[in-house]
């Protein structure tokens, strides 16, 4: 490499350009020139972490005694009805992680309502059956019912015979006119029954098809079947806390309170489906371990300090490079600045969640990225003491550096990688965003001061001379 | 200059840090926070300035502690002129927003919740013993590690262990700091403060790998030369470089300390004395480790006359 430095020089340029490109911008786009088709569509605006920007985050646990297993299948679909429960509420960009064996964590960015959210989420679930008229909704449509709102939501049980459904869409014969008006704006839909009058659900297999069967409490037989009676080939929808999960039709009327749902079901998705009819809710109980709530102001005030903070480092770190090291500590700091260009670049692409701590680590990681230079630079100046020539002395430098730079770096990411690891267990994502931002620090260093400081270097040596005077190298 | 030479006095000049800190350690422990212990800690920003007092608090909290949730008795610290620190046992989000009322009525002012953070004693002991795990696991990786990048020299064993001593030095220093902080200005080792100590771990190891790279290389090209001076002499070389790394590291630190929010700064102080105990370390206690090991001198310590080793 070190024969065509111009080559490289070419390349660094077409990088710092791409990364002022991403750096500088919040969305990007990317156009394909023959259909003026977006191929590369995306928000690149850096992400704050909950410290910074406020918010709440939680550690929910099984609420199972220690000896009994949770299943992943179960956490999974925990974390997915936790999901639509917070997003019922109104919560936005909410982010929730199942973390193996027993727990979820879930982060509510800039919500101003921590309490309400801890207590929506450690509620049951509410299931209801839900007269929806001729109208079939799609899953995970939210609609608002009766239930609950007044004393007119008497439920109209009416047990049936089969409903059958297609989770699929479209298709199903859609008979008679309704007693639903489905076109003003807030509709209030009618629940028929909620969950509690569920007896039994189970997945059974009938020539190769999956259904789903159930089996009514006795005391919802008689509402059940009367409603079935008066509403075939209309739609029953099941809604689990207001958001729709299947919208089957009223085959006939089921009379005796056992009947089954019948569509399009893989074997996973009647399984889904039955347990959330059994559960109502969560397929395992969930109580919340651990809790955070960040005010936004704090955070607002971090940021802007700790930006501060490390431009003053930066800036010193600066002055320091170029007084020292002269010529190449002055390299060293164009260096430096493509370093914070890329890191900065690839914190919007990953995208890294930026947290207080992982600030910490980006900050710190400019001294680490210091340190390759300054390895190289010692080395580089013992050369020339040893009688060398610039350019030999230049290759040699950087040669006989590396085996440092690489060891003494490779054991900073083994850190990384463990802190990585403790941070996942916990879902302490300050302690993984420290990790993160210090690991991608330090090979971003790595890159910048093995090739860009060297191939800066070796060009300017080229053009100019009287660069190659020791005074230049702090001789 | 001759370090190794001196190297009885390096060591003992270590000790005089490790020892006060161990002996805080032992009498007043290493004051945990909420992530490894559990409970609840408030804090509250008095929109009007003036925040009430301990014992106001305590009162507050003790009204709304109920038998199966006992949360008297908490520990009120200030912050700053405005704001206040509570730590207590686990309490409910119903119970938390009652006693921010509470003091609301009392002191007459608004109130801001800046945090708060509530962790259960099952998860704070996890936290802890799996924090032990991984500073123990990151031990391990890096030894092995060292072991094998030196795997050209003799007693390549001898290099990650030796950098592994270096490395406890500096979690015992940093460890004994924060005992000693802890006990005269409150400071509680939460996730953060063990996250500073790996980072410290970390970079004590990248340090003494850069002075054992240079013993690597040297002892290639001098194969005459007597092992002690062989050592020093490397460590001379790298000399410059250390201290320059280390300032640089340093100034960047600093400035975080000095001008980073408060929330950071516990952090950033204990990176501080880390990263100094770490560049301290490498040169003063790890290289000279390497030579006591190859002079055997353990085998002189308790003879009545000190040998060469003095």
């Amino acid at each position: 490499m070190t024969r065509r430095p111009y080559l490289m020089l070419a390349l660094i340029l077409v990088l710092i350009a791409f990364a002022l490109w991403i750096d500088l911008s919040n969305q990007v786009t990317i156009m394909n020139p023959f259909n003026q088709q977006a191929i590369i569509d995306r928000n690149v605006s850096i992400r704050l972490g909950l410290d910074l920007r406020g918010g709440l985050q939680t550690l929910l646990e099984a609420d199972l005694p220690p000896d009994v297993s949770v299943s992943s299948d179960d956490l999974g679909v925990a974390r997915q009805i936790l999901e639509n429960r917070s997003n019922a509420l109104g919560v936005s960009e909410v982010i929730m992680q199942v973390a193996p064996p027993r727990r979820i964590v879930a982060e509510f960015p800039g919500i101003d309502n921590p309490d309400e959210v801890v207590a929506s989420l450690q509620k049951t679930g509410l299931l209801e059956f839900v007269d929806m008229g001729n109208e079939r909704p799609a899953p995970g449509t939210v609609i608002q019912t009766d239930f609950g709102q007044e004393t007119s939501a008497q439920p109209t049980i009416i047990p049936t015979t089969t409903v059958s459904t297609d989770t699929s869409p479209t298709e199903t014969p859609v008979d008679t006119p309704t007693e639903t008006p489905a076109t003003d704006v807030p509709v209030i839909y009618h629940t028929v029954m909620t969950g509690t009058a569920l007896d039994s659900v189970a997945v059974t297999q009938q020539t190769g098809q999956y259904m789903i069967s159930f089996t009514l409490k006795s005391d919802s037989k008689q509402l059940f079947s009367d409603f079935t009676g008066s509403h075939v080939n209309q739609i029953l929808a099941i809604v689990l806390d207001k958001t729709v999960i299947s919208a089957p039709s009223i085959d006939s009327q089921i009379t005796d309170g056992s009947g089954v749902i019948s569509g399009n079901f893989t074997q996973q998705s009647a399984n889904d489906l039955a347990i959330q009819l059994r559960y109502g809710s969560l397929p395992i109980p969930i109580k919340v371990v651990e809790s955070r709530t960040v005010g936004p102001t704090l955070g607002a005030e971090s940021v802007q300090k700790s930006l501060f903070a490390g431009l003053i480092g930066l800036t010193i770190v600066i002055l320091f490079m170029g007084i020292y090291y002269r010529l190449p500590g002055f390299l060293a700091d164009l260096a430096l600045i493509v370093y914070a260009l890329l890191t900065l670049m690839l914190f919007k692409l990953i995208p890294v969640v930026l947290t207080l701590p992982g600030i910490a680590g980006f900050i710190l990681s400019i001294g680490m990225a210091v340190d390759a230079n300054i390895l190289i630079f010692e080395r580089l100046k013992e050369e020339l003491r040893a009688g060398r020539t610039l350019q030999q002395a230049i290759d040699l430098g950087w040669s006989r550096a590396w085996p440092s730079i690489r060891d003494s770096n490779f054991s900073t990411l083994i850190t990384c990688g463990i802190l990585f690891w403790f941070g996942n267990a916990f879902g302490a994502s300050l302690v993984k965003g420290f990790s993160l931002t210090l690991a991608l620090g330090v090979l971003v260093s790595l890159f910048t001061a093995i090739t860009v400081t060297r191939t800066f270097l070796h060009v300017t040596l080229d053009n100019i001379k009287s660069a190659e005077h020791p005074r230049w190298f702090g001789l | 200059m001759n370090i190794i030479k001196n190297r009885y006095l390096y060591f003992g000049i270590s000790l005089l840090v490790i020892i006060p800190g161990i002996l805080a350690l032992i009498f007043w422990h290493l004051p945990l926070g909420i992530d490894f212990t559990g409970g609840s800690l408030l804090e509250v920003k008095f929109d009007q300035g003036v925040p009430l007092t301990g014992e106001e608090v305590s009162a507050i909290y003790a009204d709304f502690s109920v038998p199966n949730a006992v949360i008297s008795n908490p520990v009120v610290q200030p912050m700053g002129n405005d704001s206040l620190s509570i730590r207590s046992k686990v309490m409910t989000d119903a119970t938390k927003s009652e006693i921010v009322t509470s003091m609301e009525d009392l002191s007459g002012s608004s109130i801001t919740v800046l945090h708060f953070t509530q962790v259960s004693a099952a998860v704070g002991e996890e936290v802890a013993a799996r924090a032990a795990g991984a500073v123990a696991l990151a031990a391990v990786a890096i030894l092995l590690y060292i072991t094998y990048a030196f795997r050209g020299v003799q007693h390549a064993f001898r290099y990650g262990t030796a950098a592994i001593i270096a490395m406890l030095h500096d979690v015992l220093v940093v460890v004994g700091v924060e005992a000693i902080l802890g006990y005269y200005l409150g400071w509680e080792a939460d996730s953060l403060f063990l996250t500073a100590l790996l980072t410290v771990i970390g970079f004590s190891v990248h340090d003494s790998i850069v002075v054992f790279d240079r013993i690597r290389e040297n002892s290639g090209h001098y194969k005459k030369l007597k092992y002690e001076t062989l050592v020093n002499h490397s460590i001379v070389q790298t000399l410059d470089r250390s201290i320059n790394t280390q300032l640089t590291v340093m100034i960047t630190l600093l400035a975080l300390a000095l001008f980073g929010g408060a929330s950071i700064r516990h952090f950033v102080v204990i990176l501080l004395v880390g990263v100094f105990s770490g560049t301290y370390s490498s040169i003063f206690n790890a290289a000279p480790i390497l030579v006591v090991w190859e002079n055997k001198e353990w085998q002189n310590w308790f003879r009545r006359k000190p040998s060469t080793a003095q």
